[in-house]
């Protein structure tokens, strides 16, 4: 299972990376990639959107299923990635490079509550 | 505690995802699900079917009782092999299941049904066994399994894959089958590509499969047979039909054989006093998204619902086959409401694909 260490992750299968700035990249894990299978849509939040912790605020919708995407802390979304958008596929190919989307969290210390790798792996057994 | 086919080994050491499938511990893709589905189109792929029954009914009003149990006529089948596609109805003519039943003489038939409705498939048929006097019995083949190898090279693979097939099979038509020993190979599928269906023997499934792979037959999981089998407009029981749901009204009038007045079957009665009330017909979705099963349609005639949808590999557009009203028609365009928006589709007449090519 591929889980880097320097992220963070949320039980519901995003992964979450902490930038420099204090800005927060969000993608899914490649766990959940390999689950849901061929990607072919994304719908993602626009920026400037205020997100509540755990509202379900994307769609990814594999050939087999469609499934939410959750805020993994409160904030405001600052970018979706249109790259990924237009290939879908892109999330299969390297789950932790085709980040969905940015948000700038509310309140930078709720990033502590989230999952470290180990955390993550327990969680899905 | 799900049930394993023969395969089910064969599919883990292959790294398959297994998922519960009407009970049944299946594979769903082995890796990527639209290249499975790309291999059947263009080349050959295999699906273990082993979870679907095998039913062999015998004796001497054998062919008297399917007349009257399912609303296709297997009075028309004449030559051993030949196969026919029908629907076995309740009283009030919604699908109890959909299924294959291949002559093998007038007193001799082979059924094969779905794997979520086979319990009450069989205990439907026992009980009008019993209800008719039909001197006829009703033998359950979980003894065997089933392969089905589709693509345009299916049948040429399955030829090098197996010892003598090529001299037992190259003349069959389609919808016909023969035997070659213990196999019985039928020209069937359900994916719109030519290709055979085999039932064998248990200890021999294993085998067949990995001389299969040896020759270049791809091995595909339940997935991609769902995505082949909605591009060629083909109805799952389930979905597109059940027992709420007349045949009449799913697309599967063609399986409904009027034409002998004298014929009774079960749900005939309900068929005639109903007629059909909608129809189904084919969705292209115009905008992006993804349509599914029981969406909400808006046509100019009034609202229908999708009855299965995904994403077309071949067209690379989502599709969907849905129950509309009567009067909707070929081009006309319509909305479908997808997690609260209405998004633009247009109708189509189902198949969208048949031989690896696009029909719409």
């Amino acid at each position: 299972m591929n889980t880097p260490n320097d992220l963070r992750y949320t039980a519901s299968h995003e992964w979450v990376r902490v930038e420099a700035d204090g800005t927060l990249t969000i993608g899914i894990t490649d766990h959940a990639q390999e689950a849901l299978g061929d990607v072919v849509f994304l719908e993602l939040p626009e920026a400037g959107r205020s997100v509540a912790k755990e509202e379900a605020i994307a769609v990814i919708e594999s050939v087999k299923a469609a499934s939410d995407i959750y805020a993994p802390v409160a904030g405001e979304i600052l970018e979706a990635n249109q790259a990924a958008i237009d290939a879908p596929e892109s999330v299969n190919t390297d789950a932790y490079a085709a980040w969905l989307f940015k948000i700038k969290p509310a309140n930078p210390a709720d990033v502590e509550g989230l999952l470290d790798a180990a955390g993550y792996e327990a969680t899905i057994g | 505690m799900t049930q394993q086919t023969p395969l089910h080994a064969t599919h883990v050491a292959a790294g398959a995802r297994m998922v519960d499938f009407a009970g049944w511990d299946m594979p769903v893709n082995y890796g990527s699900q639209i290249e499975e589905h790309h291999a059947v189109r263009r080349d050959a792929g295999m699906f273990d079917v082993s979870h679907m029954l095998a039913l062999d009914l015998e004796g001497a009003d054998a062919k008297a009782f399917l007349r009257g149990l399912i609303a296709n006529d297997v009075a028309k089948l004449v030559e051993p092999g030949k196969a026919l596609y029908a629907c076995m109805l309740n009283e009030q003519g919604g699908v109890i299941d959909d299924l294959i039943v291949y002559f093998l003489s007038d007193t001799a038939y082979r059924l094969v049904v779905n794997a979520g409705t086979a319990d009450k498939d069989v205990a439907w048929m026992q009980q009008r066994l019993a209800a008719t006097g039909a001197a006829a019995t009703l033998g359950v083949r979980r003894d065997l399994a089933m392969i089905a190898v589709q693509g345009p090279n299916a049948r040429a693979k399955t030829w090098a894959a197996i010892p003598g097939a090529e001299a037992a099979s190259t003349a069959l038509k389609v919808f016909q089958a023969a035997t070659l020993g213990d196999i019985f190979i039928a020209r069937t599928g359900y994916t719109g590509e030519d290709g055979f269906e085999l039932t064998l023997p248990a200890d021999k499934a294993a085998g067949t499969w990995a001389a299969l792979t040896a020759a270049g037959v791809k091995p595909c999981g339940l997935g991609a047979r769902d995505t082949l089998r909605l591009e060629a407009g083909m109805a799952l029981y389930g979905n597109d039909m059940d027992e709420t749901v007349s045949p009449l009204d799913a697309g599967l009038a063609w399986t409904v054989d009027f034409k002998d007045e004298n014929r009774d079957f079960v749900g005939k009665a309900a068929l005639v006093a109903n007629g059909a009330r909608q129809q189904a017909l084919g969705l292209i979705l115009e905008d992006k998204g993804i349509l599914r099963s029981h969406q909400k349609v808006f046509t100019a005639q009034g609202e229908g619902e999708t009855s299965s949808g995904s994403f077309s590999p071949t067209l690379e557009k989502s599709i969907a086959l849905a129950r509309l009203p009567l009067g909707v028609a070929a081009g006309d365009a319509v909305e479908v409401d997808i997690r609260g928006k209405r998004l633009k589709a247009r109708v189509v007449k189902a198949p969208f694909v048949r031989n690896g090519k696009a029909l719409v």
